[in-house]
């Protein structure tokens, strides 16, 4: 059987990619690297965090930006993934990230892909990205429908239904192996406008209670 | 109500309406707009009841009606009298035996409750002579005050649904979408999208069934053109749905009202059911083999559900967010079929179109903008509320000729269109045109139709903070930039009006508004940082004097400002009287003073004092 194929470009690069992929996994199918920080393979994308944003010019439209996880490939699409539009997009929103939840890994790990060096907005801490991997891991993958977002705009947060834990958590914890903030955060900067963006992935979990984790949601361990 | 099975039926149906009708000599219409009612109308009203009562001759001869909005809220109760068509405005219940002896009986005008023009100090009689009424064109509003809301009848009287006949059985649906698309009639919501071209798209699109939408969910600050059009006239609506979905082919549409609205909601749910009731609505309409169906969804009353596909995640009953657009409504929405989604006034210009022809709708306008267009004008000008005009006309017009000019003897600066997502236009531009192309350009726009007024006491940093604060509570915090961007623009916004500005404030501002408007998941978001960035674009100077000189010009953000006591001061002790913190101090015929320290800054001694003593720096 033969699978039908689209021709786009990538960063000037002319590419033949199968029908039905989105820009972003056509790209890393050639080596093109677009960060991410809301995306996992095999589950829906969520295009939540925008850090995968790209240019994009369909069939000499004007170019708009759009995020790469969610667009899917159509014959003569031409994508930048590089431009200064780009670039400037990314950072900003790499310090907004940082400056929201500084002791979270992957938010430094962006900040110093970035290349940003001074964060202006004043830090807070918290522990969640509201990436949503946790819900979809969940959802998706296990089965289990116990998580979910609640509240709006700033109030948002990842809770279970009424923040009990439902009969469907098996207590699988793949909620706490998708998370991003999970990682012991590293208490090397609390101070505003400062952060290393040097943290290592330390494979140690916090203890708190009988189950450990992140998938308790006691009150020693909040999300 | 009868059943109507034809179109026979439906005309005979109309003729013993308007034989039954021609026994009244006289109509008393009462507004029962939302405006009105918070005037209480329904006094004015049970009044009126009362006085016919009593008087049974007179029962037999005079019809009373509480009718839609007829737009001059601020003047409310409104009365018209038909067909001599009196206009009363401010009427009180002790007004009315004197309107039922006086202009009832003996056909004599009650001059006290007519309009007064101030300028040439002339009362006025008829509604259309009033300067309010008289630049306007009233297409889609002028049967509202012929209209009962809550009686079909009164819609089939005025030739109601008669488009709806000439729909379905003189017309093809593709002549029908031809007819819409050589109008050129474009959504009222706000983006602006040809109407024709949305349907053919919904037509062409594989699935079934279809489903048709209208979009009630205004949430602007200071818009409530909707709302009125829900309330006043919801038959209009419906029966541009009816053509729409006959022209697209789907057999179900869903009404959203926000739960705000609850007369707009209660409307709409008397007309569904009347329209049922009648034939009109069901199996089969009017024997044409047509099926087609409303059901009225109430919306929980979030700002982001009135974007299209975060107003159908509502309707399927899950949160209302939106979700990345690339795969259009048209194609897949509701329940992943082929959706078509207009706001309350597209719908409402449908049957309009389609009675009147192509011709007349693309005879008014401009060139890429063609009918009217309905804005709600507030702020600070003299007359407020509904106005309809022609798309084209300047904001000169619709300020000075239409809402009277400045208020209180200061100079109107600039206008807001287009809500949270519109910006603020300069008094250097009032000779834009209003449509969609040339207010966008200006950096603002058409928005689904709010205009507020500002004038030389509005801080324009003070505005710009307000709507980022409206937008970061209605925000639903899905993607990164608009629930951490809108709450870091807060932030700095909030710091400038503090005096805490620093040089890079404006810089940041601006970099991280841009951002935020390229980044952004949906439109509440893409547009989000436009009431920022018009502001900076056009009133920099006020920015830079928060931030370098540390002062509010318009002396609106208290931590900039100081109130003081100048020499004018009579020593009358109001002031003094009326401050809730006694921060006034003075003996009787002196001069007084403020205590800065104990200053609340309410500013209730300036408004108090006659003497115009109190200033603020």
């Amino acid at each position: 059987m033969k699978r039908e194929t689209v021709n786009i470009t990538i960063d000037g690069r002319l590419l033949e990619v199968e029908q039905g992929t989105t820009v972003l996994q056509a790209g890393r199918q050639f080596g093109i690297h677009i960060p991410t920080m809301c995306f996992m393979e095999h589950l829906t994308p969520y295009g939540g965090c925008r850090i995968c944003v790209v240019e994009i010019t369909n069939n000499g439209s004007k170019p708009f930006v759009d995020t790469a996880c969610t667009y899917e490939v159509k014959e003569g699409l031409v994508v930048q993934t590089q431009t200064p539009r780009i670039i400037r997009a990314r950072k900003m929103l790499a310090e907004l990230l940082v400056a929201s939840a500084p002791n979270v890994k992957i938010a430094q790990d962006i900040a110093a892909r970035m290349g940003l060096l001074k964060v202006r907005f004043p830090m807070e801490d918290n522990r969640c990205v509201l990436c949503g991997l946790c819900i979809r891991m969940c959802y998706e993958q296990m089965d289990g429908r116990a998580l979910g977002f609640a509240g709006r705009g700033m109030d948002r947060k990842v809770s279970m239904p009424f923040e009990v834990r439902p009969d469907t958590c098996r207590l699988c914890r793949g909620c706490d192996f998708v998370c991003p903030g999970v990682v012991v955060p590293c208490h090397g900067v609390k101070d505003p406008g400062e952060f290393c963006g040097k943290c290592v992935r330390l494979e140690e979990i916090p203890n708190c209670c009988e189950f450990g984790t992140f998938g308790c949601f006691c009150e020693h361990n909040p999300l | 109500m009868r059943k109507v099975k034809s179109l026979k039926d439906l005309e005979k149906w109309r003729e013993d309406i308007l034989l039954k009708q021609k026994r009244h000599e006289m109509i008393i219409s009462v507004c029962g707009g939302t405006g009105c009612q918070a005037y209480d109308c329904q006094s004015v009203k049970d009044a009126f009841q009362k006085e016919l009562i009593k008087k049974k001759k007179l029962k037999e001869k005079v019809a009373l009606k509480v009718t839609g909005c007829p737009g001059f809220c601020e003047r409310g109760p409104l009365v018209t009298i038909l067909p001599q068509n009196i206009f009363y405005q401010k009427v009180k219940p002790e007004d009315v035996s004197e309107i039922i002896s006086k202009t009832i009986q003996n056909g004599k005008k009650v001059e006290r409750l007519l309009f007064e023009d101030s300028g040439a100090k002339q009362k006025l009689t008829s509604a259309n002579e009033i300067p309010f009424y008289r630049s306007q064109m009233r297409v889609l509003l002028s049967r509202n005050d012929l209209i009962d809301p809550t009686h079909i009848e009164d819609y089939l009287a005025v030739g109601g649904y008669q488009s709806l006949t000439k729909a379905l059985f003189k017309m093809e649906p593709t002549a029908i979408i031809e007819e819409i698309k050589t109008s050129g009639l474009r959504g009222r919501g706000g983006a602006g999208y040809p109407t024709g071209k949305k349907w053919e798209d919904c037509k062409k699109a594989p699935g079934s069934p279809k489903y048709v939408i209208c979009n009630c969910d205004e949430g602007d600050p200071g818009a409530f053109m909707d709302r009125a059009l829900m309330e006043g006239n919801p038959h209009s609506v419906l029966e541009g749905m009816l053509i729409g979905a006959y022209a697209i082919g789907a057999s179900q549409g869903y009404i959203y009202v926000r739960h705000e609205y609850p007369l707009a909601h209660k409307n709409a749910e008397i007309a569904v059911q009347q329209a049922r009731k009648a034939g009109l609505l069901g199996k089969d309409i009017l024997g044409s083999g047509f099926n087609f169906d409303v059901e009225i969804s109430k919306g929980g009353g979030a700002f982001v559900c009135g974007e299209s596909t975060a107003l159908i995640a509502s309707i399927e009953g899950r949160v209302g967010e939106p979700r990345s657009k690339q795969i259009h409504t048209v194609q897949q929405g509701l329940w992943g079929k082929p959706t078509n989604l207009n706001n309350v006034e597209t719908w409402a210009n449908v049957p309009l179109i389609i009675e009147k022809g192509s011709k007349w709708f693309s005879s008014i306008g401009t060139e890429k903008s063609k009918g009217t267009k309905i804005f709600s004008l507030v702020g600070k000008v003299k007359n407020t509320g509904l106005v309809e005009v022609p798309m084209g006309i300047t904001l000169q017009k619709i300020i000075f000729d239409i809402g009277g000019g400045q208020q209180n003897g200061k100079k109107i600066k600039a206008v807001q269109t287009g809500g949270p997502s519109g910006g603020c236009i300069p008094a250097s531009l009032f000779h834009l045109p209003v449509d969609f192309d040339s207010l966008t350009q200006a950096g603002s726009m058409m928005g689904s139709g709010g205009m507020i007024v500002m004038d030389e006491g509005t801080c324009m940093v003070d505005v710009a903070k307000y709507f980022v604060h409206f937008l970061q509570e209605e925000s639903c915090g899905k993607c990164l930039p608009c629930r951490e961007g809108l709450k870091r623009m807060g932030e700095i916004l909030d710091n400038i009006t503090e005096g805490k500005g620093d040089g890079e404030s404006l810089a940041l501002l601006e970099d991280l508004s841009e951002v935020v408007a390229d980044t952004s998941l949906c439109g509440l978001g893409k547009t989000a940082p436009n009431p920022v960035l018009s502001a900076l674009r056009y009133f920099r100077s006020e920015f830079e004097a928060h931030i370098h000189q540390k002062r509010c010009p318009a002396g609106v953000c208290t931590p900039l400002i100081q109130y003081s006591i100048t020499k004018k001061c009579t020593g009358c002790g109001a002031c003094a009287k009326i401050c809730p913190t006694q921060a006034i101090e003075g003996k009787k015929k002196q001069i007084h003073h403020i205590l800065a320290e104990l200053c609340s800054k309410c500013g209730s001694c300036k408004d108090v004092c006659k003497a115009e003593a109190v200033m603020i720096q």
